[in-house]
């Protein structure tokens, strides 16, 4: 099995796609000629033509329409926003059309689209090219957002999302593309969207996070087990819907669970399993749930000092998983 | 300070009355906390009221053997100032030593829940938390400590987060693993589902019961039933179902045998004067049951009447304290859920319970030959310390003997 990077697993599921199913295709920003700015679609135009591999104008709004009218019509797009922060533009077509969709016409139809963005910080891109996005959508039924954190998870996860009858938003976390290695197979299998994965198994403390938060507690983990504090690490991979029977048994595991994620604080995505796990698994409850997050100011600034501030890191979760086991 | 009022207490859902059988103190006498003050008995239990604090009995206000309604002010306390005690400038340990108290008093919701399942006392356990918490973990290597047989202490780790092997095979094992399946749907339990588990527990810890069960043949009855049944629902606008015909045969019967309209009261046997029978009606999640006042003196319609007006109410839950009290004997009509065969619990403090099981066609002989008969099986629950198998026997058997003879040409509705 081939240790590749994060952005290589992705590019590998991409091309295994679209050998595999002729209906897939790929637009977005530079994803042509240039094969991406961060090189996710690196190869794909010398194989697949201008064709199936589409150089878009700089409007987000037309890139999502586009491929969402393309999806409607039975093909299977792959559309790019070049960063998670330019998806704005696009939100009412992913709202008002692709989540929609099927509601609104009985199920007659359905639309195949996968938008996928690189989105967080830790690269001093500052405001515009940092942020996590996913607590806009994380409260839209028909949607669903994968944020996958290992290499092995964005090959089966994205095979997944292109091949899935709805509109799936797949974010990648930018810093993670070339940071993060894993074993990956050659062949092709999938995994399911909705189910989260145990990363670790513990006794002491709970931490629940998803996409670079994974390794930054993966390492955090480490650092504690030393000490004699076990940690039981629930990756979330999909963050929307959650899967909540996942999210309740890993908290009933130590009673103390601490809740990881680089968006701001109050609305994210955590805040969900916070309240899942409230009122699903009370009285399985050694201590107050603690959200760990980023402070409630834009993401991100540019000063590095400030940056790193800002930014999640295994430092914090250690601190916070110490005096969580403490209590 | 004015003096505190001790009160009669509710003992019980229903109870609205109670005597004092005996003062304990005295006017004038120092109590402790928690303390009895007298006895006192209820018609449904006799309890020792306990002193809400701790200070000096100041006055009584009611008599012994006087029956009071709940409520009302049985004596004055004159309370020991207990502010004055611990928050004195003099005495500065003790705010802090409350603080100390209540932060390891303060319990999460594993750590309670863990503790009634494994019926842990709390006081024993060590917190090993922050501030001298009971942590969860603390709870869950108390419950393998306490499990483990003796001589094996010395192989459990000194670490006080690395469990060692024999707690965590442990911990796979215990029912707990069982009960923490999210699957599950937990249900608190409240208002009258509490109620009757009270009820069910305390009937069957306290009264030893003995069961019995006699055959009757209601052939002639069926048929008398189903001969006038339309007639009657068009002429009184409800249905005539079988049921009243056997709570008039039950309190017929009780009238002869009034030793199984009794109750037993400690070192006495109070039999009952008069007949009133509760009858179980149940709703989708409770079970309700009123009583049919001196059903001796009604009439099968008179009583069917009453069972009609029962089914509406439970619907709504709609029934008056006053319906649901008084019933000396309970006939409990399980045939309407097609049981054959049932062993009822007491209705405390009643003496004994009356299961009707379902009518069913069977062969049986008569007079050598074999016939298709309308059988039902009367099932009898009793209190041994007030009724033995002989008289019980005979009281099923009249029972049985008064059911057989019900027939067009005998027996009046009205």
């Amino acid at each position: 099995m081939a240790v590749i990077s994060y952005i290589e697993a992705v590019k590998m599921a991409i091309r295994e796609e679209m050998e595999r199913d002729p209906r897939v295709f790929v637009l977005g920003e530079d994803v042509g000629r240039k094969g991406g700015v961060f090189k996710a679609t690196e190869g794909l135009y010398e194989t697949f033509g201008e064709d199936r591999v589409i150089d878009a104008p700089l409007a987000e709004s037309a890139i999502a329409g586009v491929a969402i009218g393309a999806a409607l019509y039975g093909m299977r797009p792959v559309a790019e926003m070049q960063f998670a922060d330019f998806i704005f533009p696009a939100v009412n077509q992913i709202l008002s059309e692709a989540a929609r969709i099927r509601y609104r016409s009985n199920n007659d139809w359905t639309c195949p689209v996968v938008i996928r963005a690189p989105y967080g910080g830790g690269v001093h891109g500052a405001l515009y090219h940092s942020q996590s996005v996913e607590a806009v959508f994380a409260n839209q039924p028909g949607l669903k957002i994968v944020m996958p954190s290992t290499p092995y998870d964005v090959k089966g996860l994205l095979k997944a999302a292109i091949r899935d009858e709805d509109p799936v938003l797949f974010f990648e976390h930018k810093k993670a593309y070339r940071l993060i290695k894993g074993e990956v197979p050659d062949d092709d299998y999938i995994l399911p969207i909705g189910k989260a994965d145990v990363k670790r198994e513990g006794e002491d403390v709970t931490v629940i996070t998803y996409g670079l938060c994974v390794h930054l507690a993966l390492e955090a983990a480490k650092r504690v087990e030393k000490d004699g504090i076990s940690v039981h690490l629930l990756d979330l991979r999909t963050v929307y819907p959650l899967d909540k029977k996942a999210v309740v048994d890993a908290a009933a595991k130590t009673g103390k669970v601490l809740l990881v994620t680089e968006d701001n604080k109050e609305g994210s995505v955590m805040s969900e399993v916070a309240a899942v796990i409230a009122e699903h698994g009370l009285f399985e409850l050694d201590a107050p749930i603690w959200r760990l997050a980023g402070p409630d100011v834009p993401a991100m600034p540019f000063a590095p000092p400030m940056e790193k501030y800002f930014m999640m890191s295994a430092d914090k979760i250690e601190k916070a998983i110490r005096d969580l086991a403490e209590f | 300070m004015s003096p505190e009022e001790i009160k009669m207490p509710q003992l019980g859902e229903s109870v609205t009355e109670g005597t004092v059988v005996k003062w304990l103190v005295e006017e004038g006498e120092k109590v402790e906390k928690y303390q009895p003050l007298a006895e006192i008995m209820t018609d449904k239990v006799t309890a020792e009221i306990p002193s809400t604090s701790e200070g000096m009995v100041k006055k009584i206000l009611v008599p012994e053997d006087e029956t009071v309604p709940v409520g009302t002010v049985l004596c004055l306390l004159e309370r020991i100032d207990e502010r004055k005690k611990t928050i004195s400038p003099q005495e500065p340990a003790a705010g802090e030593e409350r603080n100390g108290k209540t932060k390891k008093a303060r319990y999460s919701p594993a750590v309670l829940k863990l503790s009634r399942e494994y019926g842990i006392d709390l006081n024993e356990v060590k917190g090993t938390g922050a501030g001298g918490r009971i942590t969860r973990k603390d709870v869950l290597n108390f419950i393998v400590e306490k499990r483990k047989p003796a001589g094996t202490e010395g192989k459990r780790s000194d670490s006080g987060f690395i469990p060692d092997k024999a707690e965590k095979e442990g911990k796979k094992v215990r029912p707990f693993a069982a009960a923490q399946n999210r699957e599950d749907t937990v249900i608190p339990v409240t208002g009258i589902r509490k109620a009757i588990a009270e009820n069910m527990v305390r009937s069957y810890a306290e009264i030893p019961h003995a069961w019995m069960m006699v055959e009757a043949d209601v052939t002639e009855l069926v048929a008398f039933r189903n001969s006038v049944k339309e007639e009657f629902i068009a002429k009184e606008g409800f249905n005539l179902t079988y049921f009243p015909f056997f709570i008039k045969a039950v309190a017929q019967a009780l009238k002869e045998f009034p030793q199984l309209n009794s109750t037993w009261y400690g070192n006495e046997i109070i039999q009952k004067k008069e007949i009133n029978i509760s009858v179980a009606v149940a709703s989708e999640d409770a079970l309700y049951v009123p009583v049919i006042k001196r059903a001796d003196e009604k009439t099968i319609k008179g009583i069917a009447k009453e069972l009609a007006d029962f089914a509406i109410k439970a619907k709504d839950g709609a029934f008056s304290v006053e319906e649901m009290q008084g019933g000396t004997f309970t006939v409990n009509n399980t045939g309407t859920f097609g049981s054959v065969l049932s062993r009822g619990i007491i209705n405390y403090p009643q003496a004994a319970i009356l299961q009707v099981e379902k009518i069913t066609k069977r062969p049986v002989v008569i007079n050598g030959m074999i016939a298709i008969r309308d059988i039902v099986h009367l099932c009898l629950s009793i209190d041994h310390r007030i009724l033995d198998g002989l008289i019980s026997g005979r009281f099923l058997q009249r029972v049985k003997e008064i059911l057989e003879n019900m027939r067009a040409d005998k027996t009046n509705l009205y």
